[in-house]
Order: C-alpha cells, then sequence, then structure tokens
C-alpha cells in the first residue's frame, strides 16, 4: 500500500522559488507522470518525495505518515535516474541482489526474488553478464530490476528512458507500462516528453515555472486543457493558438481572426452568452484549435472560407498543411496528399466542437465546450 | 543561386571510410535533407562541400565549376551548426555585422545596415538586435545564428542538425520558419538531420545516408510510400514500418505462421518462392470485429488525434494506429487485417523492396 500525499510544498534554491505551493494525492497502485519543461521543478518535486531534497515547506505524506523528516532509506521507496548507477564489478545478478543483502533473507530467497524479477522484465539471460557487456536498454532494465527486487511501497522514476534512443524508447515504455499493470507499486514518473506521459500515465500532473498546472487523465489534459501552457505542452504537432474576436452580425455569431475579415467563421449562437457566463467581458479572445479540428475542403462550401495553403508538411501517414488566414498562419491536418501542391486555394473551417477559449491576459481556459453549429 | 554536385566522393579517416563513391545533385533553389543515423556519414558529404575536408576520391562542383582546388571561404557557402556558436559579448547586431566586416568584402555602412536590418527582419529578431546574445534562449540564439549566415547572401546553405539542441515545441516552429525562410530567399539548402520527421516536414528531396552510402533519394512521399529496402522503411515514418518474416509461396504472401495470406501473384516470379520480410505501415494495419487475424492488446500509446496500439499475436509485435475514440485496453482481444494494397514485401537475403521496383 503507498498513497503518496504532497501538502503545499515548497522549495527554494536561494532566491529561486522552485516549487511553489504545490498540492498532489497519488492514489495507491496509481501511476502518475510529472510533465513539464526543463527548469519546471518536477525532478525537485520527485526527489523531494524521495528523501533526496529538503523541502522548505509543506508535508510529504506517504500512507498518512509524514516522511519529510525521514531519510531516504527509511521512507521504502526505490528510485531509477536516467542514468544507470549499476556497480560497474559486479552481474546483473549481483546488482539486483544488491538491496536485498541489507535484509534477512536466505540465500535461497535472495536468489528466488532476484529470478522473479529478472522473469518479469525479461532479463535473465543477462543475469551472468556484467553491465560493460549489456546495451543501454538493458542496463536500463537492470537499474528497474534492482529497483524492483525490495518490493518498494513506491517507484520513482526521472526521466528513465530519455537517454536511449528513439526506437529502444518506444519499446521500453510499452515495458515499463506492461511492468506497472503486473507490479501494482504506486509510479511516479519524470519527464519533458509528452508522448511519454500520454502513453504511461494513469494521470498526468504538468508543471511550469514551479507551478503546478493541471493534474488529468491523458485524454483530459487533452481534450480539456487548462490554460495555455497546457494547451501547447501537449499534443504534437503544437495546437494553433491565434489572437481573435466573437461577435454578432445579422443574426448570425461570429468567430473572427487575421486582419481586415480574412477569417470569419459562424459559431453556434450560445457563444457569447457562453463567454459572459464565463465572466469574460474583453472583446479579444485567444482560440485554441489542434491541427485536426481545421477542417479543409477542397471546393467552396457553406462555412467554410478560402485560405491559402501556403505549405505543405507530409509526415507520412498524414500531411500538415500550414494555411495562411489573410496574414494568419494556420497548421491543419489533412490525409496524405490531400492538398495537391502549396499554393491551392482551399477551403478551411474551424470545427466549433473543437475550439478552445482562452482569457487573452491570463491564458486561462474559459472552459467553453461547444457542440457541432 | 547554386547547384551542388558530388560526383563519386569517397572519404576516408585512417582505415575507415566515412563516405563510399557518393554521388548527389542539389539543385539550385532546392531544399535538400541528408537524413541517416549516426555516422552515416552525412556531417563528413556537408563538410566535403563546405571545404573543411578534402575527400580521398571524386569531383564537387558548385555552379559546374570544380571546386577541389578552392578554399572553404571561397566557396562562398554559409554554415549553420547545432552549437551556436556565437561571440557572448557582443550585442546580436555586433553578431550579424561580423561576417560583413571582414576586410575583403569591404562593404560600406549603409550596405551593412541595410543587410542586418533585412535579416533581423526575416527572422524576426529586430527587437533583440540590442541585446547581448548571452541574454538570449536557445531558439533565439539559434535564429541568429541562422541571421549571420543569410547576412552575406551565400551560395548556399549547409545546416548540421541546427534544431537538434532545441525543445520540441520550438523545433515545430523552426521548421516551420527555415522552410519559409528558404522558400523566400529562394536559396539552395542542404540540411543534416538524423530527425526523420524534420525531413520528411522540410525537403523538397530527401537523401537516406547508410554506412557511408546513399541508400535512397527521394520526395518525402516517395521515400515514405515506395522505400527501397528494410533500412528506409524502418528508419522512415513513426511508428516505424511494421517488419516481420514471411515468405511468397503459390501466389500469396504468408506471414505469422500463415495466420496473415495475402495473394499478390505479381510477386511469385521476384521472390523466386523464397523467404521475405513482409512491411506494413501500422496506418495500414485495420482493427475491428469483421478483420481476419485475432490478437491481443499488448500496449496502447495515446496520441492525443489517434492512439499506436501494438497487437501481439505468436509472439509477433505490430503497430496499428486507431481512432483516439475506439476503445482499446491492454490484454483486450481486437481482430485485424492487413490492407493488402498497401503491404511491402522485402526480398529476404538483400532486404530491396519488390514491391517498390
Amino acid at each position: 500500500m503507498a498513497e503518496i500525499v504532497l501538502r503545499d510544498i515548497e522549495k527554494f534554491f536561494g532566491d529561486n522559488y522552485v516549487i511553489r505551493k504545490l498540492n498532489l494525492t497519488i492514489a495507491h497502485k496509481e501511476f502518475v507522470v510529472l510533465l513539464g519543461p526543463s527548469g519546471c521543478g518536477k525532478t525537485t518535486t520527485l526527489r523531494a518525495i524521495a528523501g533526496l531534497e529538503e523541502i522548505d515547506r509543506g508535508d510529504v505524506l506517504i500512507d498518512g505518515r509524514a516522511v519529510q523528516t525521514l531519510e531516504a532509506g527509511d521512507r521504502d521507496i526505490a528510485f531509477v535516474f536516467q542514468l544507470f548507477a549499476l556497480y560497474p564489478h559486479l552481474t546483473a545478478y549481483e546488482n539486483i541482489a544488491f538491496p536485498l543483502r541489507a535484509t534477512r533473507g536466505g540465500k535461497a530467497e535472495i536468489d528466488r526474488k532476484v529470478r522473479d524479477v529478472a522473469h518479469s522484465l525479461r532479463i535473465e539471460h543477462l543475469l551472468p553478464r556484467r553491465p560493460s557487456h549489456l546495451s543501454g536498454g538493458d542496463m536500463q532494465r537492470v537499474a528497474i530490476g534492482r529497483a524492483l527486487v525490495r518490493r518498494p511501497k513506491a517507484l520513482l522514476m526521472d526521466e528513465p528512458i530519455g537517454a536511449l534512443d528513439a526506437k529502444l524508447r518506444e519499446e521500453m515504455r510499452s515495458e515499463l507500462k506492461r511492468l506497472h499493470i503486473e507490479n501494482d507499486a504506486t509510479t511516479v514518473y519524470v519527464t519533458h516528453d509528452q508522448v511519454e506521459a500520454m502513453s504511461l500515465a494513469d494521470r498526468i500532473a504538468i508543471m511550469n515555472e514551479g507551478v503546478l498546472q493541471q493534474v488529468g487523465a491523458p485524454t483530459e489534459v487533452y481534450h480539456h486543457p487548462a490554460n495555455l501552457f497546457v494547451a501547447q505542452f501537449i499534443g504534437s504537432p503544437v495546437m494553433n493558438v491565434i489572437p481573435g474576436r466573437v461577435g454578432q452580425e445579422g443574426g448570425k455569431t461570429l468567430v473572427m481572426i487575421g486582419s481586415n475579415g480574412h477569417g470569419t467563421f459562424e459559431f453556434p449562437a450560445d457563444l457569447p452568452g457562453r463567454i459572459s457566463a464565463a465572466n469574460y467581458r474583453q472583446a479579444d479572445v485567444t482560440i485554441g484549435i489542434r491541427p485536426e479540428g481545421v477542417l479543409i475542403a477542397r471546393e467552396a462550401r457553406p462555412g467554410y472560407v478560402p485560405v491559402e495553403a501556403h505549405y505543405i508538411e507530409p509526415l507520412g501517414a498524414y500531411d500538415i498543411v500550414d494555411l495562411k488566414v489573410g496574414d494568419q498562419p494556420l497548421r491543419a491536418r489533412t490525409a496524405s496528399g490531400f492538398v495537391a501542391k502549396a499554393g491551392s486555394a482551399v477551403w478551411a473551417k474551424l470545427d466549433p466542437a473543437q475550439t478552445h477559449f482562452f482569457n487573452t491576459a491570463s491564458g486561462e481556459s474559459l472552459n467553453i465546450r461547444l457542440g457541432d453549429l | 543561386m547554386s547547384h551542388v554536385q558530388i560526383e563519386n566522393v569517397t572519404k576516408r579517416f585512417g582505415g575507415a571510410t566515412a563516405v563510399r563513391n557518393l554521388s548527389l545533385d542539389i539543385a539550385d533553389g532546392e531544399f535538400f535533407v541528408l537524413l541517416g543515423p549516426t555516422g552515416a556519414g552525412k556531417t563528413t558529404t556537408l563538410r566535403l562541400i563546405a571545404g573543411l575536408e578534402k575527400p580521398n576520391e571524386g569531383t564537387i562542383r558548385i555552379d559546374g565549376e570544380d571546386v577541389s582546388g578552392w578554399s572553404a571561404a571561397e566557396r562562398d557557402v554559409a554554415l549553420v551548426f547545432q552549437y551556436y556558436s556565437l561571440y557572448p559579448r557582443y550585442t546580436v547586431r555586433q553578431n550579424l555585422e561580423f561576417p560583413l566586416k571582414s576586410r575583403v568584402r569591404n562593404y560600406s555602412r549603409a550596405e551593412i545596415d541595410q543587410r542586418v536590418e533585412r535579416a533581423a527582419k526575416t527572422l524576426r529578431i529586430t527587437h533583440l538586435l540590442e541585446r547581448k546574445t548571452d541574454k538570449l534562449s536557445g531558439g533565439e540564439m539559434q535564429r541568429v545564428s541562422i541571421g549571420r549566415a543569410i547576412v552575406r547572401q551565400p551560395r548556399a546553405f549547409l545546416m548540421d542538425e541546427p534544431l537538434s539542441n532545441l525543445d520540441a515545441k520550438l523545433r515545430e516552429a523552426l521548421r516551420a520558419e527555415l522552410k519559409d525562410l528558404q522558400m523566400s530567399l529562394g536559396a539552395t539548402f542542404l540540411f543534416v538531420t538524423h530527425d526523420q520527421i524534420e525531413a520528411m516536414s522540410m525537403g523538397d528531396k530527401i537523401g537516406v545516408l547508410n554506412q557511408g552510402r546513399v541508400v535512397q533519394i527521394g520526395t518525402p512521399q516517395e521515400i515514405y510510400n515506395r522505400p527501397h529496402d528494410t533500412f528506409v522503411a524502418a528508419f522512415v515514418g513513426s511508428p516505424a514500418m511494421n517488419l516481420m518474416p514471411g515468405e511468397i509461396k503459390d501466389g500469396a504472401v504468408s506471414a505469422i505462421a500463415g495466420k496473415v495470406r495475402i495473394g499478390r501473384q505479381d510477386l511469385a516470379a521476384a521472390a523466386n518462392n523464397g523467404p521475405i520480410t513482409l512491411g506494413i505501415r501500422s496506418e495500414d494495419v485495420r482493427v475491428g470485429d469483421g478483420q481476419p487475424v485475432a490478437a491481443k492488446v499488448h500496449h496502447v500509446e495515446n496520441h492525443g488525434v489517434e492512439q499506436i496500439v501494438t497487437l501481439r499475436v505468436d509472439g509477433v509485435l505490430l503497430k496499428a494506429t486507431v481512432p483516439a475514440t475506439v476503445p482499446m485496453a491492454i490484454e483486450d482481444s481486437v481482430n485485424f487485417g492487413l490492407d493488402p494494397a498497401k503491404i511491402h514485401c522485402f526480398q529476404g537475403s538483400s532486404g530491396v523492396n519488390l514491391t517498390a521496383i
């Protein structure tokens, strides 16, 4: 059992306020990913849970017990780093068995535990080898084995696959997820890679400049980002963020982007009401729309406005088409080859159901979800 | 601006051959990407064109002239590297002016100012001109490095992984900017990268390199849809193309112990009824109740708009792209099939794509 609660955590490095009043509860057996750019405080938070970093204010609770004054070794937590810290003179077997030396178990019991964990990591054949004879991925598997062999209450991982090449990273992602399902250890995992976070996490906690921005399931942070930071950090290609205005004309509700009225799109009639209900009074609103929410047609259609396909990025399985709506760039995702060539005239529409609205000054989402027109 | 040709160039370092009998033709105004893994010979090729290395064999021509005897400066190409080499105590303006102040160029003050302003405007760094470069973010520094290359109006731009040190979001933004810049300058670009997304999204043409050799040259679509061999197939595209052992027998392609069977009379002769590697991209694997092969869900990757599902059948893993709206959980039972028109068959021994000939 391990539930981890972070309550009003604060941490300074000199004048640097690196964790600002952070509150987060990680449930028993949950896989939570701390996600953010470098310097956002995610690793410091993880180290505070591990006991490798003292905090200035707040509580770290493991199963209800405050542990911030306990040494790292007394918290019953295992840690895996980006750089495999294996003993070079020991075999993989001895490396994995190492944490058990201090426990009272007999030789047979230690052997059984090492072989169990090696089996679940599929590294049994590597056990006699020394780290210098292992590949990067295998070294990290051994490091994970060493962390798991004690059956710790919680497993903390700091970019454990960040140093591996792309292909191996993909493979290790799936292994880590399956391992978590088998082992049930409460896991806190730090990364700056949003694909890793989306694929592994039960819930993602996104941090920026020491402040927790949003905590939610992958689909929730993707579809309902709380602010512009989250909106642009999650998802690739990046969400379009465009200054816009909402107005009414001739009984129609319009969203306008770009100058000179080039990009005027009709939206559902309840939009202005929803914006005032969100207590937003400015005429300018920031529009967020992912490339898949920008719909493209090759001929004129009602509700679509003429735009220029400035450039096409063929990504193989699909294309990203860079549009110019007047002077406003806008990126759309289309089927591969849908727009034949750059410079073509096409028609575009913002899908109201996939359009996000943000407070221009604060960047906070207005939490408006529209139905289709 | 310039047409760059490399003909049968070989470059050795001691006993190691970095580039073997390599030929490339980069048209005037083309955005040409050299793509390959570490050690493929990409950077060596770029340095050979720049004049920073001399070939052991072969000829390099710029606009038809053999430049073998020319120094790097005489070749008049601009280089941008992964690590921005700016003067830290200088302002952005001073950094941009630097290449113009060389005595051999002898530009007037007005000319220098005008070129700096134009480059700064193109790269949207006008507001940074008076700032010291150590006060800039990584993306801004890389823009200044590119600015320093543009002010000279060189014959060609040679870029060696200029985006690799930037974070994902900035990389995406600069990708679009670089392509925009190249189109508006109409300049010849040679861009070296190991990142297939950069190659696909920016290149007019891609040259795929492996172990010092050119494996394939083509447009992004050609490289993706008709990979020359298993190396290109696995290297270009994310997720990588599914590759599995199979065979051709009696006019049909089969794999996974015969569970996958696709009639392809046309391939029977080419493959000589022998072993092949069957390739299929994840978007061409169909998942659904009506499909012929039963599998278990091994892993699910959430990419927001879609999910990449790893399927497991008889110990073989293969990836399928599935809309995000379809519920998928690990160890679910599902059915799949391969789009017969989209399969690739690679010859067993050589790995050459029989379907792309």
